[in-house]
């Protein structure tokens, strides 16, 4: 390996992005929830491939509501990352910050009209269990980033973001791992059944 | 201001250092320390309680099984003792015990000042000992899990197990998590930054390797058996119909994610382990390791092996032929990564001129036993032959000749090893060869004789044992043992006892070991290292009598980061540096967010929300404290030469 050259450079205090700790430590949150939603999937597969009858239970679930939904939680994504872009000004994040606090809270109410209008409860079979379960992870995790986005825009107003720019870049990153993880929810719940 | 680049330092810049750098003194100090050094002693201390609780459990039962037929202990009671057994020593000793190594030593081995995480550091801790405290919490009353360690689930279901026993497993193995998971992304972050310059990946002492290995796998692996855990709490709590065949459940969901956590956590349990040997057990042949590379490379590939052999559990579980073939194919490859770390090891004693002291003797020991252990393991990965032996005395003994071969025998000789660096006095030698022996001959008395009474049939997990199975005197030898191997760890008590206070001085490097650890005093300053040294070869110390290459690494020059708690991150591969860390200074907040969680938890175990809540609300709120970002003076200083 390369010989250590201690060079008349400087050397940045704290740092960004990658060169932060911050960002890896985040990279790690990532990783590990990550794979809770693989193996979410992974239970709800095998639920699926071991059930006697058919999976669903009642035939796939309706896209009427889940579909849009699924344009609106995307879109949020598409808007925090114009906003968070670097060098974007203080009142474009903010503005960012609030559209997709607005967006995050759209998708949540619809996934309760979504569950409320399901015809099963938790109780009633193995799939039941799976979906609410599933999905109300992620629901978990975007109410989690609802409350990242509060605190972002504490941080903004105050000023405090200003000189820490490397935390609205990090609850980005998170924003997008959630939105991600729903299209991968979204795939095996909804669209799966009707290719099966 | 700019970074000086200092040969020695003055008295009045080591004093600013420390006072920098001490934690305070008093209780505050004591609950609000992020020093990896107390962290990590403080998790040797914690794992060493649990390892005697643990061996007390095994006491116990093995006084009822001494001869057939005993009442001395009821089923239940039994049930309860042989889970906790399990759970103790695989949650609560074998990981946090190698934690408190890696969390003590990697900085210093590393050349670092910190953890990267200080203030994550302390809470992995707290986590840590409260979720063994909510694991204990129904022992008194007699509700303690009862389903084993595996807890296999239909027996687990409330309609079979009505107590909170399970809840209390279910729970607190989430708990648990949250301290491993944490704890990984820790080590995995430090060995990515927080290194000397030029401490490069191909430098890197191979217990760094084991504990990066372990902790990417516990990242990855830890969610499956937290999922299974919340699963099997929904089912008993909530009625809902994960395992339960009547609603379209599956039994074996529960096995499948177990047993995915469940072998790369074994593997977890001993590569950190086996890093400890390779480190360790050259400086007692004189020599380097032979086969640096390999065994790096055979750690890390056991590990990715490791995550394709979890089906092996699972053989007897009627799972198609295919499947089982190629798990069974897989665990019989993944004795070639092991072997050539063996006989990394053998070649090391064969070629080095081996020293007999104390740790030398557990290492050499641990090799053997690893080989019966792997051996053993290698024949219950043929499916056939597994078939014969599951569920039999075998496989404890198998899994006993593994956990006590490979973590056990390594830790005490790392404890043997390293105790000097910690405390700055040396272990009683004489006192040290007796622990020895009497664990060695103690363990196989214990554990050899269960592969016997295995292949005669004797079935494991059962209270107690007929006459007609013509295995009393076995067992009888086998409890002896086991007071035996009881009596040396006793004996390893007494030895850190009266050494803490009685020992020979030790000295910054009383083995003439080659790493980085032996640079510094014993015990090491808080902050380290004075200035941060710049490596340039894997035996930074022993430079000059291998003259391997004409470079030298400067142990004692370097950056001089004084201005603040600060240490040098460097870039991933080369360990150039590229950015000062701010590093955290004492505080609160972790044993607030550990206490938080302890309510929810408890919450969760009485079924109230309010409770849940509270506490929710609570941890949010310390977080949000947490993880609001400080402000420092300067934004960037020049680096100069000094």
């Amino acid at each position: 390996m390369a010989d250590i050259h201690l060079a008349e450079t400087s050397l940045p205090v704290g740092g960004q992005e990658l060169i932060s700790t911050r960002w890896w430590g985040m990279m790690c949150l990532i990783a590990t929830e990550g794979i809770l939603f693989v193996y979410l999937i992974f239970a709800y597969a095998y639920l699926g491939s071991q059930s006697p009858g058919a999976w669903p239970p009642a035939g796939p679930p309706s896209l009427a509501l889940s579909a849009p939904d699924t344009v609106v939680l995307v879109a949020s994504s598409f808007l925090l990352g114009w906003g968070a872009r670097r060098g974007a000004n203080k009142a474009r994040l903010q503005l960012a910050l609030a559209g997709t606090f607005v967006l995050g809270t759209i998708f949540l109410v619809v996934q309760g009209f979504e569950w409320a209008a399901k015809p099963f409860t938790l109780k009633t079979n193995a799939y039941s269990a799976i979906y609410f379960t599933l999905t109300g992870f992620h629901m978990a995790h975007v109410v989690v980033g609802l409350l990242m986005l509060l605190v972002l825009m504490g941080w903004s107003v105050s000023g405090r973001l200003n000189r820490h720019p490397e935390c609205a870049f990090l609850g980005t990153l998170y924003w997008h791992f959630v939105d991600v993880v729903w299209l991968a929810v979204f795939t095996a719940i909804y669209l799966f059944p009707r290719f099966s | 201001m700019a970074i000086e680049i200092a040969q020695d330092l003055p008295a009045s810049e080591r004093r600013k250092l420390l006072d920098i750098w001490e934690t305070a003194p008093g209780i505050y100090g004591w609950l609000a320390t992020v020093d990896h050094k107390k962290i990590g002693v403080r998790y040797l201390c914690t794992a060493f309680f649990f390892l005697v609780i643990g061996g007390v459990e095994a006491l116990l039962m093995r006084i009822q099984l001494a001869q057939p037929g005993l009442k001395l202990l009821s089923p239940e009671a039994y049930n309860q003792l042989f889970s906790m057994h399990g759970v103790t020593m695989i949650f609560l000793y074998a990981l946090p015990m190698l934690s408190g190594f890696s969390n003590y030593l990697w900085p210093l081995l590393l050349g670092s000042r910190d953890m990267a995480f200080p203030r994550l550091n302390a809470l992995s801790y707290w986590v840590y000992l409260f979720a063994g405290i909510f694991l204990y919490i129904s022992f008194p009353l007699g509700q303690a899990p009862n389903g084993g360690w595996f807890n296999y689930v239909p027996n687990t279901e409330l309609q079979y197990d009505p107590g909170i026993n399970i809840d209390i497993y279910s729970l607190g193995l989430i708990f648990l998590g949250i301290s491993t998971v944490v704890g990984s992304a820790n080590f995995v972050v430090t060995v990515l930054r927080c290194r000397a310059p030029g401490m490069s990946v191909n430098r890197l002492p191979i217990l760094v390797w084991g504990t990066l290995t372990a902790s990417v796998a516990n990242l990855l692996a830890v969610p499956a058996v937290s999922l299974a855990c919340f699963l099997l709490w929904m089912d008993r709590r909530y009625f809902t119909h994960f395992y339960v065949i009547s609603g379209g459940g599956q039994p074996l969901l529960w096995q499948h994610l177990f047993w995915v956590f469940g072998h790369p956590w074994v593997y977890a349990l001993v590569l950190p382990g086996m890093g400890i040997v390779s480190d360790a057990l050259p400086v007692f042949c004189r020599r380097p390791l032979v086969g640096y590379t390999l065994v790096a490379i055979s750690t890390v590939s056991t590990m990715i092996l490791g995550f394709g052999v979890w089906v092996h559990h699972m053989f007897a579980t009627g799972l198609p032929v295919v499947a089982l073939s190629f798990f069974s194919a897989a665990s019989f490859v993944i004795a070639i990564p092991s072997a050539i770390a063996v006989f990394a090891w053998i070649a090391t004693i064969w070629t080095g001129r081996p020293q007999f002291k104390t740790p030398f003797l557990f290492f050499a020991g641990f090799i053997l036993l690893f080989v019966i252990g792997g051996v053993s393991g290698f024949m219950t990965a043929s499916v056939a032959l597994d078939w014969q032996l599951t569920d039999t005395y075998f496989i404890v003994a198998h899994l006993h000749y593994v956990l006590l071969g490979i973590n056990v025998f390594p830790v005490v000789g790392g404890i043997h090893f390293w105790f000097p660096k910690i405390t700055g006095r040396m272990m009683d030698e004489r006192l040290g060869k007796w622990t020895f022996w009497t664990m060695f001959i103690g363990f196989n008395l214990a554990f050899f004789p269960m592969h016997l009474i295995g292949l005669m049939g004797m079935p494991r997990r059962v209270y107690t044992y007929s006459a007609e199975l013509g295995v009393g005197g076995y067992n009888l030898l086998i409890s002896a043992g086991a007071f035996l191997l009881a009596a040396g760890i006793l004996l390893l008590l007494v030895n850190i006892v009266r050494s803490r206070t009685l020992g020979a001085v030790a000295g910054p490097n009383p083995w003439d070991a080659p790493t980085l650890e032996w640079s510094v005093s014993s015990p090491p300053p808080p902050y380290n290292f004075a200035v941060i040294p710049v490596i340039a070869s894997r035996h930074p110390l022993w430079e000059d009598r291998l003259d391997e290459t004409t470079d030298r690494s400067t142990v004692h020059g370097g950056l001089v980061l004084d201005e603040g708690k600060e240490t040098v991150g460097v870039t991933v591969l080369d360990a150039e540096p590229d950015v000062i860390l701010k590093m955290p200074g004492d505080t609160l907040v972790p044993l607030l967010t550990a206490l938080g969680m302890m309510v929810i938890f408890c919450g969760m175990l009485l079924i109230n929300f309010w409770v849940v809540g509270a506490g929710a609300v609570w941890t949010a709120m310390v977080l949000l404290v947490w993880l609001a970002p400080r402000d420092h003076a300067a934004k960037e200083r020049p680096a100069v030469h000094g």
